[in-house]
């Protein structure tokens, strides 16, 4: 028999790394907030097609700017009035849910996927490859986003596709930078060098040793991404380059509501709040995860 | 007797590295001797101990005797066949590393299980089925209760994770293990526990160690014979009971006077030790290490010194009179 | 007589949500002027912390309280921040591992040696300066006013040590509380400057606490040792006392870990102590030291007082000392 005895070694010292992940995020507020809400906005999202009391392309110019309920002259037979093409706006709302989270997943997505490999090869191989990568970053970073989407969308046209392409061969600078410098940081550790001691191929190495580990910041970069993206679209919808109508994206409703501002503010008041709660909580999502995962690992 | 080369296990031959290291825009790059002419043989079955102080290149030497760095002049060889020759997973097949510090060694995302199945799965490892089966057989071996199989690191013991690792080196059954300060990072109730564990593998696998440490009575206890470096050389091997009970070499003689051993009736020693470990960047001329050493001679900064060989050691020192056994410049005793 | 320092059941504790972590439960010493007491013990065992509140540093996170903390009759516990800051760097002062990261990179070692001395005493710049080059070169830094001007990065670690040490002593200090001031060192460089302290010791007339956990570095430098284990001190005395008839079977155990060139047959198996130094939440009534001691008996579930064991000899067992002496920690 080999090695000492271990009659008294400690029952398992702590908790696994999954159920303490789990028992801070459930006493984090932040993060059950955020999330639910980000929940409720996929439900709505998911969901329009039962949800909605009417098709939101159907103009009835017969009942044009019906104000809320909660406003003289509104019904429950529009909960949240219709637009100045008579259009239900709840249906609008919801399916303007579905664009705007459309368009944050495919962005962080395929920005994300960009910037995840170009920051895990820069920080991993380090010298000319990385300088090569930093240079490309600096490039990015010099370029104005919403004036490149601008002039890219007025040459091609702007549609849902494009937009989505647009801002996911924009946005991924900061995964590039964040992945980059985690990736440095474990590089040399010593599971890294007995992992290449194993004889693990590099692309092994980065795929199952490094990138586990830089994952929490990835989870975090992608929940800012994601809202980034979605003001984004709003913002370039709102000036006529991103959504085309019909579609009822909610930046759009916002630039089809901006001439009614003054008599109808509700138009803009809905459909800014909605994208306020959900920007709002995609970054409650972020920052949780931040504080969740970050004293993990150091035990 | 020399024996054929497919017995010596492990063999490095006149290595060298050299890095180049950038100094600014406007200046040479700077030549880094990380390790110099090193020729070092491992006999099946002993531990080699490297013992040196932080710089002299003892981490470079471990990462060329795994394959993780070529060396720009000369060869490393395993069984007497050179590592330029093969990939890799045949040299991890034959030699592996376990770490100082159990808390950066091992993945804080993977679970015991995975970490001491990972070799298996990158060297395709006979039948997957068996893993589950090797890897208790391996935790068995390094005394670590079975129960910890699907914990994660951080929910362990510096001991226990250093049992980890040393549980990833042998699954596959190397014949040598590279122990790069395998205690430093332990407390010493633990630390006892980890050599004792070593020393028992050794038998029970008929494993050759190259134990790299700082700490001499560590090495004393555990080597058989004992290489020193300094500043990327190696300037004497000896076997360890010599290194001991005779040193050769001042620097080596500097070492032992530095060991603290438990005993209070002895003060701090005074090492004789000049000066400040130099600039690797720029390092002296002729033998590095004169211009710390006690005996330092007019020609010492002049010619570097050729390696004697007495008995069954080696030292490099120009005035190290073979004959005596001692200095000539240091006649008192 | 009064000592310079005197603690009396000195108490750490950490809340953590419903639960409290007690890292040092009780501990009392007395230091006199010019002595060094020696804290041994390994990681977790509070020996830190213990300092940390003694120099009023401890993070935010955590309370001390204690009977009596007196610093040359100095009530310590009544001293509000101000006046302990008066007190820290100035009559007392620590000095820290990790030299990289107690120097602040942005200054130059000059400015940085001479602050003390300039807010304590209100020394002039020049004066300062003088000081530091002296003390410089007192702990064996060639070239003393060269180094003035440079920075932290510039010095090698064993250098920068020094700089700390040099810093630490910039006020003559009464008492100095080193935490494992030389673990990071190399082994020629540590005993250098192990000895460059001992001397500056003496010179200075300045009592020490010398917090580590290398049994060697122990018996060379103290006069009194304080073995620590789960925030307690289990066996306390005289360096010769500890080393030649070590009583508590932790510091048995200990000793037996070691490998002493010369002594312990090389390749044989060392002594280990099995299992691992416990992780304690909240109060414990059991003797600490009872889960991995061979020689546990149902008696150890009361945890014993540090009894007197001959003159400034003291051990935390329930055994007598005749049984002590008899155990031999056996090998593995």
């Amino acid at each position: 028999m080999i090695g000492v005895s271990n009659r008294t070694e400690p029952q398992s010292l702590t908790k696994g790394p999954g159920r303490q992940l789990f028992e801070r995020a459930v006493h984090h507020g932040g993060f059950i907030a955020g999330t639910a809400i980000v929940l409720v906005v996929f439900a709505a999202a998911i969901g329009a097609g039962v949800l909605s009391p009417y098709d939101p392309y159907i103009q009835d110019l017969g009942s044009r700017l019906i104000p809320p309920v909660w406003q003289d002259g509104g019904s429950w037979k529009h909960p949240l009035g219709t637009d100045h093409l008579g259009r239900d706006y709840i249906s609008r709302l919801l399916h303007g849910a579905r664009i705007s989270l459309l368009i944050g997943c495919v962005t962080v997505a395929i920005s994300g996927t960009l910037g995840t490999i170009l920051g895990l090869v820069a920080g991993y191989f380090g010298g000319r490859v990385d300088a090569a990568i930093m240079f490309l970053i600096t490039v990015r970073l010099s370029m104005p986003v919403v004036l490149v989407a601008l002039a890219i969308v007025a040459i091609f046209g702007g549609s849902l596709t494009i937009v989505m392409i647009v801002l996911g061969l924009l946005l991924w600078d900061r995964f590039a930078v964040v992945i980059r410098s985690s990736t440095q940081q474990i590089r040399d550790l010593d599971y890294i060098t007995s992992a290449r001691a194993l004889g693990c191929s590099t692309p092994r190495i980065i795929a199952s040793e490094v990138l586990p580990n830089v994952l929490n910041n990835l989870i975090v970069v992608a929940t800012l991404e994601m809202a980034h993206a979605i003001t984004l679209e709003a913002a370039l919808s709102f000036l006529g380059l991103g959504v085309q109508p019909p579609l009822p994206s909610w930046g759009l409703m916002v630039a089809e509501g901006k001439d009614m501002l003054l008599f109808d503010p509700w138009l803009i008041a809905i459909p800014g709040c909605a994208l306020f709660a959900l920007i709002f909580a995609i970054n409650l999502v972020g920052d949780g995860v931040r504080d969740i995962t970050a004293p993990e690992s150091r035990s | 007797m020399e024996p054929a080369a497919a017995q010596i296990p492990l063999e490095l031959k006149g290595v060298s590295k050299v890095y180049s290291v950038s100094r600014g825009y406007f200046k040479k790059d700077g030549q880094l001797h990380a390790v110099k002419k090193i020729d070092l043989k491992l006999k099946s079955g002993e531990v080699l101990g490297l013992v040196g102080e932080s710089g002299c290149g003892k981490s470079t030497l471990a990462k060329l005797l795994l394959g993780l760095i070529a060396p720009s002049v000369g060869e490393v060889r395993v069984h007497g066949q050179s590592y330029a020759s093969h990939d890799r997973i045949w040299i991890s097949e034959r030699i592996q590393p376990v770490f100082q510090d159990p808390h950066s060694s091992l993945n804080p995302r993977k679970s015991v299980r995975e970490i001491v199945t990972a070799p298996l799965r990158v060297h395709k490892s006979g039948d997957p089925e068996n893993w589950d089966k090797r890897v208790t057989e391996t935790l068995d071996l390094v005394g670590l209760p079975r129960r910890l199989m699907d914990s994660y690191p951080s929910q362990m013991s510096g001991g226990q994770r250093q049992r980890v690792a040393i549980a990833r080196a042998l699954i596959l059954r190397p014949r040598i293990v590279i122990c790069d300060e395998p205690t430093s990072a332990l407390d010493v109730s633990v630390q006892s526990q980890i050599l004792n564990l070593l020393m028992d593998l050794r038998k029970e696998l008929s494993l050759t160690y190259l134990v790299i440490s700082h700490d001499l009575s560590v090495i004393e206890h555990i080597a058989d014979r004992i290489a020193v470096m300094y500043l990327g050389r190696i300037v004497e091997e000896a076997p360890a009971r010599e290194i001991f009970s005779r040193p050769r070499h001042p620097y080596t003689k500097a070492l032992l006077e530095s060991v603290l051993s438990p005993n209070p009736e002895l003060g701090v020693p005074d090492v004789h030790l000049a000066g400040e470990f130099p600039n690797p960047l720029e390092p002296p001329t002729g033998c590095s290490f004169h211009p710390r050493c006690p005996m330092a001679q007019g020609d010492c900064s002049g010619t570097e010194p050729q390696e004697r060989i007495e008995g069954e050691a080696r030292i490099a020192c120009m005035h190290y009179d073979s004959g005596g056994g001692q200095f000539m410049a240091d006649a008192k005793p | 007589m009064n000592s310079l320092l005197q603690v009396e059941d000195l108490r750490v504790t950490i809340p953590a949500g419903a639960a409290r972590f007690t890292p040092v439960r009780g501990l009392s010493f007395a230091l006199e002027k010019g002595e060094t007491l020696c804290i041994v013990g390994e990681s977790g065992c509070g020996k830190s912390l213990s300092s940390l509140a003694l120099m009023g540093l401890l993070p935010k996170s955590a309370e001390h309280q204690a009977e009596r903390l007196h610093f040359d009759g100095i009530d310590l516990s009544r001293l509000n921040e101000r006046q302990m800051a008066d007190l820290r760097g100035n009559r007392m002062s620590m000095i820290f591992q990790e030299p990289m990261t107690s120097l602040n990179p942005v200054y130059t070692i000059g400015d940085q040696l001479a602050e003390p001395l300039i807010r304590h005493r209100r020394a002039g710049r020049r004066e300062a300066r003088d000081h530091a080059v002296d003390l410089l070169e007192k702990v064996g830094i060639t070239a003393a006013g060269r180094r003035m001007a440079q920075y932290p990065h510039q010095l090698s670690g064993g250098l920068r040590q020094r700089v700390m040490i040099a810093m630490s002593l910039m006020c003559s200090p009464e008492l100095v509380i080193a935490d494992e001031p030389t673990t990071a060192l190399d082994v020629t460089i540590q005993a250098k400057i192990l000895r460059q302290l001992k001397q500056l010791q003496s010179e200075l007339g300045m009592a020490m606490i010398f917090i580590t956990h290398d049994l060697g570095v122990v018996a060379r430098i103290a006069d009194k040792i304080a073995v620590m284990y789960a925030g307690r001190f289990v066996e306390t005395g005289t360096a010769r006392q500890l080393f030649s008839r070590p009583l508590h079977p932790y510091t048995k155990g200990l000793l037996s870990c070691l490998p002493v060139p010369g002594k312990t047959a090389s390749g044989e198996p060392l002594g280990s102590i099995p299992g691992v130094v416990p992780a304690f939440i909240g109060e414990s009534s059991s003797c600490g030291f009872s889960s991995r001691c061979p020689y546990a008996a149902p008696l150890c579930e009361r945890e014993p007082d540090l009894t007197e064991r001959g003159s400034s000899h003291a051990c935390r067992c329930v055994l007598a000392s005749a049984e002590l002496d008899e155990l031999r920690w056996e090998a593995a």
